[in-house]
């Protein structure tokens, strides 16, 4: 389980978290929505401690990893796949490479089982056939979808997604949230998503958190937070200018 | 005043704590360099990128470095009768100075360059964030390989410098201003020591490390953007150079 509590992040003066406070539920996909540039992706990246606050614990399984030796915290970060907003696959290295590279970095598993193992992986989310390709070859769902596959291959238990349908048509933005939700069915990882593709990402999503001004304004399951009377919330649903959230 | 005195001791202070960014930096690649698994496979990657891949640009250098050293230093040394010390003056000039300080300015240029806009654009894509994400220390993966192999490579680098320079100024001296050639290698062979090699062999190792150190740094700590990049690219190139001199005088000092 993952809980944040009482999160500060300031950069170059600018406070983003202003105590922000959360917890995100095992096995369940929790949503974090809100408005562009209001610290959703920095609030992510305070989960696996790639991001270190200024003030504030992120505890996981009970540990706080704001304050653990790199040993400590690289074994933490085993739990985790990090899904980045543009994939972030080694441009070096072909589809299969990227997906096979945590196998051989940080495990001893033999060149045939990680050949089945990422071939798997790499049918799973479709890309059967591109396992020889670079990512420049690539369109932006391939490399999503290539970097879920990598995401998946230490089978965390924790799966981190910053934005995975920016930038993508509906028809692929819907693929990609079904792709999420099959993979987290199959395998039951916890999975925190960064998204303001509502309400699309409502489907598949059990709690939605609104991050507004700094702080965690609503958590509730989709339908709640639909019918919230909160005026952040309505005012992000409806996508109002005038409101208690602060537009940029 | 006070507001002048405060802003000259804030940025002093930055100063000092960039600089001490830069050396935790280095200590920690190289202390992550001797921490097993071993990276053979990266070193001997980057062996190519560093070496072979620059050695057509410092053979050509150094072939003209030496062809211009025939031709000055030839002129030079007629005003004293001196033509048959050629060999001397440009085996001694290339082995203890040209030879590490251009092969590394090479080096920078072709290689320094390239590293500090690769790992700067990894950066900006979140490619080092990926690999701290997969517990992998990016430090150990992109930069601790590239250090070792400019530390097997400069010193390679630099002897292949100081032989095509000689050659080059054997060509002019010898093929075409008429220098007698056993003059030529006895001058070599009579004045150049083991202290001239030795040298510039440790200066050329200390040059590869600083390019490795510098343009490695900027990169790894680009702003994330293309002019971030772009900026982190020509700062790596020129504090390598500003390095590369500082040191040479350093070490020049207390070697001679």
């Amino acid at each position: 389980m993952i809980h944040v509590a009482n999160l500060h992040k300031s950069f170059r003066g600018q406070q983003v978290l202003k105590g922000v406070n959360l917890e995100f539920a095992s096995g369940k996909i929790t949503t974090i929505v809100g408005t562009s540039g209001c610290g959703k992706t920095v609030l992510l990246k305070h989960l696996n401690a790639l991001y270190l606050p200024d003030g504030g614990e992120v505890f996981v399984d009970g540990v706080d990893i704001t304050k653990l030796p790199q040993d400590e915290l690289y074994r933490i970060r085993s739990k985790f796949g990090v899904l980045f907003q543009g994939a972030a696959l080694l441009d070096s290295l072909t589809v299969f490479d990227n997906v096979a590279f945590p196998l051989r970095e940080k495990t001893k598993t033999s060149e045939a089982d990680i050949r089945a193992k990422v071939g798997e992986r790499l049918e799973q989310v479709g890309l059967g056939a591109m396992g020889g390709k670079l990512p420049a070859e690539l369109s932006g769902g391939m490399k999503k979808r290539a970097g879920l596959a990598r995401a998946l291959i230490m089978d965390p238990e924790i799966v981190l997604f910053d934005e995975p349908t920016t930038g993508l048509d509906p028809i692929l933005a819907t693929s990609i949230h079904q792709l999420i939700a099959r993979t987290q069915q199959v395998f039951g990882f916890t999975g925190v998503v960064v998204s303001h593709t509502i309400p699309q990402v409502f489907e598949i999503s059990d709690y939605i958190a609104m991050l507004a001004n700094g702080v965690i304004e609503e958590v509730s399951p989709p339908e709640v937070f639909c019918s919230s009377h909160n005026p952040a919330v309505q005012q992000f649903i409806h996508g109002k200018t005038e409101g208690p959230i602060h537009v940029l | 005043m006070v507001s002048f005195l405060g802003r000259t001791g804030r940025f002093a202070l930055d100063q000092i704590a960039g600089m001490g960014r830069m050396f935790s930096f280095l200590m920690s690649a190289i202390f992550l360099a001797f921490r097993p698994p071993a990276k053979i496979h990266l070193i001997i990657y980057h062996i190519k990128t560093i070496g072979v891949d620059s050695l057509s640009v410092v053979a050509l250098s150094g072939f003209f470095t030496g062809m211009v050293m025939g031709f000055q230093g030839y002129y030079s040394l007629r005003k004293f009768n001196a033509e048959s010390w050629l060999g001397s003056v440009t085996a001694l000039g290339l082995l203890r100075e040209l030879g590490p300080v251009l092969s590394a300015f090479m080096v920078t240029g072709r290689t320094g360059s390239a590293m500090a806009a690769e790992l700067g654009t990894m950066r900006a894509t979140e490619q080092i964030d990926a690999l701290d994400s997969m517990a992998i220390n990016p430090i150990k993966y992109l930069v601790s390989p590239r250090i070792i192999a400019s530390l097997l490579a400069m010193p390679l680098l630099t002897a292949i410098f100081d032989v095509i320079g000689i050659f080059g100024s054997y060509l002019v001296g010898v093929s075409l201003l008429g220098v007698s050639s056993g003059s030529f290698f006895a001058g070599m062979e009579n004045s150049l020591v083991f202290h001239d090699v030795y040298s510039g062999f440790l200066k050329s190792l200390s040059f590869g490390l600083i390019i490795t150190w510098i343009c490695c740094y900027k990169g790894f700590h680009a702003p994330p953007m293309a002019t971030g990049v772009s900026q982190a690219t020509t700062e790596s190139v020129v504090l390598s150079f500003v390095f590369i001199l500082v040191w040479d005088y350093f070490l020049t000092s207390i070697m001679l």
